[in-house]
């Protein structure tokens, strides 16, 4: 029996698609995420990065393709692939009106957990993630980070191989986000597990090992953040100007550079930027107020593959307005 | 905050149990523990639930028991208070069936789907969990019997309890059927409201079922609810001193083209329904994502 997946990956997709009606909303990927790896998967909404998620957690039945979790069939053992994944939802999963205790363990008792670890177990993943003097708390009393924080605890209870984690600190404060990232760095070095995770915080996406875009339900690339980086090959530049329109024209005609509009400024991007910035006073011939030069970073990655900055495409939709509010 | 994971989490990982009957068992076990408790927390939703019931059976009750003259310490009260039990009942199983909408809403439902049981094991959890609450509330409804003039006998009290058990049993399946489509709250009050009045206005619980025109009188015999209601009523009668003219006249019973339906084919009719619409309810969930 290959049940125990020790030694295969642990996460294999091969040509995974999944299609609604006329709408082929994945299409055929592929890739492998090794056991203890932390995997990021990047990509603008509607892209296909829930729908994989979902599949993967066996919630949506694949149209075509196969995968694997934790060496179990997602569609053929799907009770097997749910026993060994921890999920984290974007959406709040618990009930308020029980305590912390009593959400950990009605998960416990659900995922048939043996009943002389059920305390020991409680009260370890309580302390991994600091909620073990409100342990008897009604969850309606808690503030956004801690219901984060017992959510990833709950998912851990059951020790997973895979946790999958769909915006796990979407909606958080950033000091909150920095102490989740710091219990799952902890987590990733103590415990045998793997983590997949969707994320639009682009400098969240530098603590993955790796990490996949996907846009329009094809995966883009696949590589370290500083393969990704290095890949890119140029600097951003964004320059604010009296005139966004003539700049833009100008940068075309003079320069032969496509620029755009992005956050504010027209930004654009040029292989060593600093040397390139002379050259952009003396010849542009619009009005310049300000110039800034970045390394490339994972935005621009995002934006060299996707064509548009993670912000732009997650930001300003209704379905954010709504999930900020449910929080 | 950040605490040291290393020494927290034990590197030897804990086996889960294999699916199984044991293991549904266990689901089923937590998920009705789960209704329990956020009924006993609910306070206001349990005193909320006696409101409407005791309107009935005092204001009603007292308000029409004028025009109607009884007897034998036997009046309108005493024949409405069955039918206010049956009322309490239905609300709140219809209550906890609809729990599912909210948990739907708020996330929770989620949590229970994706877990590596049955789909069966979370439904009769749910609908068994459901049916224990609103025999609860009944009882405590039974407990002001005294007010309607209706003896604590032991014998009594322990027959309604598994009467109503078993309606609670059968309007929390009705309940969690329907609740299995809908997203919002509101709307699942709004067809709750429109399913139970007409069921409650035609089941026999606010005034007989003699001498009706054949319209109505035919609409309250294809009432499921008339036969979880004249049960109770009957248990209740059994253990009255009321003149067999009374009786006749606030215990009609319910008859079939002048037959006259026996209380434990009514109650086994329940039962029946019940189980059908449990089955109705858990197949909704097997084919909701």
């Amino acid at each position: 029996m290959s049940s125990t997946a020790g030694e295969g990956p642990a996460i294999a997709v091969e040509g995974l698609s999944k299609r609604y009606g006329d709408l082929e909303a994945v299409k055929g990927i592929g890739f492998e995420v090794p056991p203890g790896e932390v995997f990021g998967f990047l990509g603008p909404n509607g892209a296909g990065k829930t729908t994989t998620i979902a599949m993967l957690c066996t919630l949506v039945r694949p149209s075509g393709g196969a995968a694997r979790v934790a060496g179990h069939d997602i569609v053929t053992e799907r009770d097997e692939v749910r026993r060994d994944i921890g999920l984290v939802f974007q959406d709040p999963t618990l009930d308020a009106y029980l305590t912390a205790e009593q959400n950990l363990r009605f998960h416990g008792e659900l995922y048939g957990l043996p009943r002389a670890v059920m305390n020991a177990r409680i009260g370890l993943v309580l302390d991994m993630v600091g909620l073990a003097d409100r342990r008897r708390d009604k969850v309606e009393t808690f503030s956004g980070g801690m219901k984060r924080r017992l959510e990833i605890a709950r998912g851990l209870l059951h020790s997973p191989r895979v946790l999958f984690l769909d915006e796990p600190t979407v909606g958080l404060d950033p000091q909150t986000r920095a102490a989740i990232w710091g219990y799952l760095d902890l987590l990733k070095n103590s415990e045998d597990i793997t983590i997949f995770l969707t994320t639009h915080y682009m400098e969240e996406a530098e603590y993955c090992d790796r990490i996949a875009i996907i846009d329009h339900g094809e995966i883009v690339v696949l590589d370290t953040p500083e393969r990704l980086k290095a890949g890119v090959g140029k600097d951003r530049v964004q320059i604010v100007t009296g005139d966004d329109e003539a700049a833009i024209a100008a940068l075309r005609a003079r320069f032969g550079i496509e620029a755009g509009v992005r956050e504010g400024a027209v930004t654009f991007a040029v292989p060593s930027g600093e040397a390139f910035v002379p050259r952009l006073f003396a010849e542009l011939g619009v009005p310049i107020r300000s110039v800034h030069v970045a390394r490339p970073s994972l935005d621009d990655v995002f934006m060299n593959y996707t064509g548009t900055t993670i912000r732009d495409a997650e930001g300003g939709s209704n379905d954010w307005a709504r999930r900020m509010r449910r929080r | 905050m950040a605490t040291d994971v290393r020494h927290a989490v034990p590197a030897a990982r804990v086996g889960v149990a294999r699916r199984g009957v044991a293991h549904d068992l266990r689901a089923v076990k937590v998920v009705l523990h789960r209704e329990l408790l956020r009924f006993l927390y609910d306070r206001t939703r349990m005193i909320s639930q006696l409101f409407q019931p005791l309107l009935y059976l005092l204001v009603l009750g007292t308000g029409l028991g004028a025009m109607v003259t009884g007897g034998g310490g036997v009046d309108l009260k005493t024949f409405i208070f069955p039918g206010v039990v049956a009322m309490s009942v239905m609300f709140t199983g219809m209550f906890s069936a609809g729990s599912i909408v909210w948990d739907r809403e708020f996330g929770f439902l989620r949590e229970m789907l994706v877990a590596p049981v049955s789909r069966t094991a979370i439904v009769v959890g749910k609908v068994l969990g459901g049916a224990v609450v609103a025999t609860f509330q009944g009882l405590v409804i039974l407990a002001l019997a005294g007010l309607a003039g209706v003896p604590y006998d032991p014998v009594m009290i322990v027959t309604l309890v598994v009467l109503m058990f078993v309606g609670a049993f059968t309007i929390t399946a009705f309940g969690v059927a329907l609740a299995a489509r809908i997203k919002k709250m509101q709307s699942f009050f709004g067809i709750m409201q429109m399913a139970m009045m007409p069921m409650l206005f035609l089941s026999g619980a606010l005034f007989p079922l003699t001498g009706l025109p054949a319209w109505l009188s035919f609409l309250t015999r294809v009432n499921p609810l008339t036969y979880a209601v004249d049960p109770l009523r009957h248990e209740v009668f059994a253990h009255l001193h009321a003149s067999p003219a009374m009786t006749h006249r606030f215990n009609p019973g319910v008859t079939w083209f002048g037959w006259h339906v026996p209380p434990v084919l009514e109650v086994g009719l329940v039962l029946v329904l019940g189980v059908g619409l449990l089955g109705v309810a858990i197949a909704q969930f097997r084919r909701t994502g």
